[in-house]
């Protein structure tokens, strides 16, 4: 009999927040099950009760008829569920076999005194990598790995449990193209073997590719359930979004004088040096596969990574390297990749986020000016819509594209010349990433330069005025907006064509 | 400002409970001592407090309270020093240690437990090494100069009970701090260095210099709390002069309301922890009833009580408010 987890009637409350208004969800062995929807919508939640971590309001879970009880994550580890965590959950300084049976070490000897059975455990771990396609000796230490094969780890961990249902939580995120495509072949592979799996991403592309059945989720309910020639990208952002989403016009702006000039900057030690001009108005994107060098380089331009040579000037003026505060005093603002950990302060309130840069400027002789602070933070508010608009509230409150809203609205108040953005919209919804992006068209007809770095391509293709493709730490072609295309940008990408 | 109201709960209660116990809590003369202990301490516990708020700690007190404790006398009595000169020049030691812990902390990422772990044990050990061991004391010179540990300020038409100088130092010390952190850019980035360094670098700031300065004020507020407890008791003994200071501090800190992880804390509440301590230490020697060798347990349950009751009202309103940790104005 194929298993068979359901949900039905799953309600789930948190304070203030009906988070799942009776859900029904339904996976079989052997299939894939996508879920849908914008941030906030109740994924993560129905994810966490079906692997245990929360416990529902209401409503019951089923394993093949039978009803379930997951108290905790462990009743879920025995009915073999297993949840791929966004923030991989793995010890670095381990090996791999370490990592793959932690908590679950084959033991010998006297039972009680926890001697480890290290060429079991070897021999164990070596099949689970080879059934994940991981091609590394199991004494590999795990911090060695990049972030798509910790993902593969992950999965060979949950399959050393035999894990008859997998839930990957936005598992895409931070691969890159070619770790994309091996876990997309990793996944048929599982469901050929008759693995259920769910599948969360705001990646509408993968969904379409390997989704037997699409459930989609707006505000706590399920909206719809595709399946078939009906998983279809317009089709799911109508579902999710509950209306239809204007598509991002591409305005024309007229340029003004060069904002930021770079002159012989190294992408990576030894490798060819950039040369890059941004105007007045202009929106330059940096496409490029993952580990090509983008962050790096805007890291390197704003002074919180390393620049052994090369020259970076913001109107005319030399910004000395490794000096965020001499950047920013030019005018140079940076929007960092890592949101959480680099854009923002989460235990602070919204007004502290927003107000952080801009102190010097709120200030008298270093007494800070308190009323001007908020009244700048609660213009930043109102502009880019954050919600909720109570700038009181904790940053790490906010759903993801509000929190993006704040790491991009803190360096509004200092009115920079050059606003550099690291992956603008990473794990943002569909909603808040047209907001997002309307905002910044709108900053750049006001007259600001920016650059960024994206690894979505359909944020490249809409949004840049000019597209730089880096390949391997080096320039594989410039596109104006005029040749822009995926396929162009791609070949670039994948180094499979010539610099034009 | 919850944890300050925590700390005010703790001292009101311990205080009760003693002036209960013994008839000798409530003179003129023992509150007047109190006051005087917990003042020192206090100066002690707002410099804990600027390196605790960004994260780090700093275990380095009581050896720099050794040092400067233990040197004035030295400098002014046996080497015949200028008082100006020495006392000064000691405060100028002392903040300049402060600085080069910071420089350590930031400039070769060395840890902060670390490098005021050796702090603690290099300066004790010069301490000891420069006076030969022998006791330092001002042998009833310099009464000018000792005003400022042990003098004592009459209040008009008020019989018996006098003011402290320590407290007056204490109270200029603690405005400064106070609005350093409350109403400064500097205390802005302070505490947003606690909660998250990363974002404070990536914003453009020079997360650097900000913690140089909470090591230097650290530094400082040490070697000017060892001068003021050595002129206020006379002598000092190498080997043992602000033993366990540095805990002290960063137990007031804690009592008042400072997260050891960094980003919360108030000078009242510090002061407030101060005080709490010195006076569950003045109970332990007024109560008959508790012998005085289990002071430090005594101390320690108390203090364990507090946090772990601080940490479940925490839970039980976080579980009710989902908003910002102490949000600043």
């Amino acid at each position: 009999m194929t298993p068979r987890l359901s949900a039905h009637g799953v309600v789930k409350r948190f304070p203030g927040v009906l988070a799942l208004d009776g859900v029904d969800l339904d996976i079989r062995g052997g299939e894939v099950v996508a879920v849908v929807g914008e941030n906030g919508a109740g994924k993560s939640t129905l994810m966490k009760i079906l692997a245990g971590v929360l416990t529902p309001d209401a409503g019951e879970l089923r394993l093949d008829g039978a009803p379930l009880l997951l108290p905790d994550v462990r009743a879920a580890d025995r009915a073999g569920i297993a949840l791929i965590h966004q923030e991989l959950n793995l010890a670095d300084n381990l090996d791999l076999a370490g990592n793959l049976h932690l908590g679950r070490e084959p033991r010998r000897g006297p039972r009680g005194l926890g001697w480890i059975d290290r060429s079991r455990l070897e021999r164990d771990s070596r099949d689970l990598l080879r059934r994940v396609g991981l091609d590394l000796p199991p004494t590999t230490l795990t911090a060695e790995l990049s972030i798509g094969q910790r993902q593969m780890l992950e999965i060979a961990r949950a399959l050393g449990r035999s894990a008859r249902f997998l839930i990957l939580d936005e598992p895409t995120s931070s691969l890159s193209a070619a770790e994309t495509e091996r876990l997309l072949g990793l996944i048929a592979e599982l469901r050929a073997e008759g693995t259920g799996i769910v599948y969360i991403s705001h990646r509408l592309g993968e969904i379409t590719r390997i989704a037997d059945r699409v459930v989609v989720l707006r505000d706590g309910a399920r909206t719809a359930e595709l399946s078939g020639g009906e998983i279809e990208r317009g089709r799911m952002v109508r579902e999710m979004v509950g209306r239809e989403l204007e598509s991002l016009d591409s305005c024309e702006r007229a340029l003004g004088e060069v904002r930021l000039e770079i002159r012989g900057l190294p992408m990576a030690p030894e490798a060819p040096v950039l040369d890059l001009d941004v105007r007045s108005g202009e929106i330059v994107g940096l496409a490029g596969l993952v580990g090509s060098g983008r962050s790096e380089l805007l890291g390197a331009i704003f002074g919180v990574a390393p620049r052994s040579h090369g020259r970076v000037r913001v109107d005319a003026r030399e910004i000395p390297p490794g000096s965020p505060p001499a950047s920013v005093a030019a005018g140079l603002g940076l929007v960092p990749e890592e949101r959480g950990r680099q854009g923002l302060v989460l235990e602070g309130t919204i007004h502290e986020n927003l107000a952080l840069p801009g102190w010097r400027r709120t200030s008298r002789r270093g007494w800070v000016r308190s009323d001007e602070a908020r009244a700048n933070s609660r213009s930043v508010v109102r502009s880019l819509d954050i919600r909720p608009g109570d700038a009181t509230r904790a940053a790490g409150t906010l759903s993801g594209g509000n929190q993006q809203k704040v790491a991009l609205g803190k360096w509004l108040p200092l009115e920079p010349v050059v606003l550099l953005l690291d992956e603008p919209t990473r794990g943002v919804d569909v909603g808040a990433r047209l907001e997002i992006h309307r905002r910044l068209q709108e900053l750049a007809s006001a007259g600001l330069a920016i650059l960024f770095a994206s690894s979505e391509m359909e944020e490249v293709l809409g949004l840049s005025d000019r597209v730089l493709v880096l390949h391997e730490g080096r320039i594989a072609g410039e596109l104006p907006r005029e040749r822009l295309s995926e396929e162009a940008v791609l070949s670039l990408a994948t180094g499979s064509e010539a610099a034009p | 400002m919850r944890k300050a109201l925590g700390a005010a709960g703790l001292l009101v209660g311990a205080g009760l409970a003693i002036a209960i116990a013994s008839p000798h809590f409530m003179t003129a003369f023992n509150l007047e001592n109190l006051l005087r202990r917990s003042s020192l301490f206090g100066i002690l516990g707002i410099g804990a407090t600027f390196v605790i708020v960004t994260g780090g700690i700093d275990l380095s007190i009581g050896s720099i309270v050794c040092l400067v404790g233990v040197l004035t006398p030295w400098l002014l009595v046996e080497q015949g020093v200028d008082p100006w000169i020495g006392v000064l020049g000691l405060l100028g030691v002392s903040l300049l240690l402060g600085t080069l812990h910071g420089v350590l902390i930031t400039r070769l990422r060395l840890q902060p437990f670390l490098v005021t772990l050796c702090g603690l044990l290099v300066y004790r050990g010069l301490a000891r090494g420069i006076t030969g061991d022998q006791t330092q004391g001002f042998v009833g010179g310099f009464r000018g100069l000792r005003q400022l540990g042990n003098g004592r300020i009459p209040i008009p038409g008020i019989e018996g009970f006098t003011i402290p100088v320590p407290f007056l130092v204490l109270v200029v010390v603690a405005i400064g701090a106070a609005l350093l952190l409350g109403r400064t850019v500097w205390g802005r980035y302070l505490l947003a260095i606690g909660r998250n360094e990363t974002a404070v670098r990536y914003s453009g700031i020079d997360a650097d210099r900000v913690k140089i300065l909470a090591y230097t004020l650290c530094g400082f507020l040490s070697g000017l709390g060892g001068l003021l407890f050595t002129l206020d008791v006379g002598s000092a003994q190498p080997v043992d002069f602000g033993n366990f200071y540095e805990l002290y501090a960063i137990a007031a800190a804690v009592i008042g309301g400072c997260s050891l992880r960094g980003g919360e804390g108030t000078i009242l509440g510090v002061l407030l922890g101060a005080a709490v301590m010195q006076v569950l230490q003045n109970g332990i020697t007024l109560i008959d009833a508790i012998p005085n060798n289990v002071e430090f347990a005594v101390i320690g349950t108390v203090i364990l009580i507090g946090v772990v009751t601080d940490e479940s009202v925490r839970r039980v309103i976080a579980r009710r408010r989902p908003e910002g940790r102490g949000s600043i104005p």
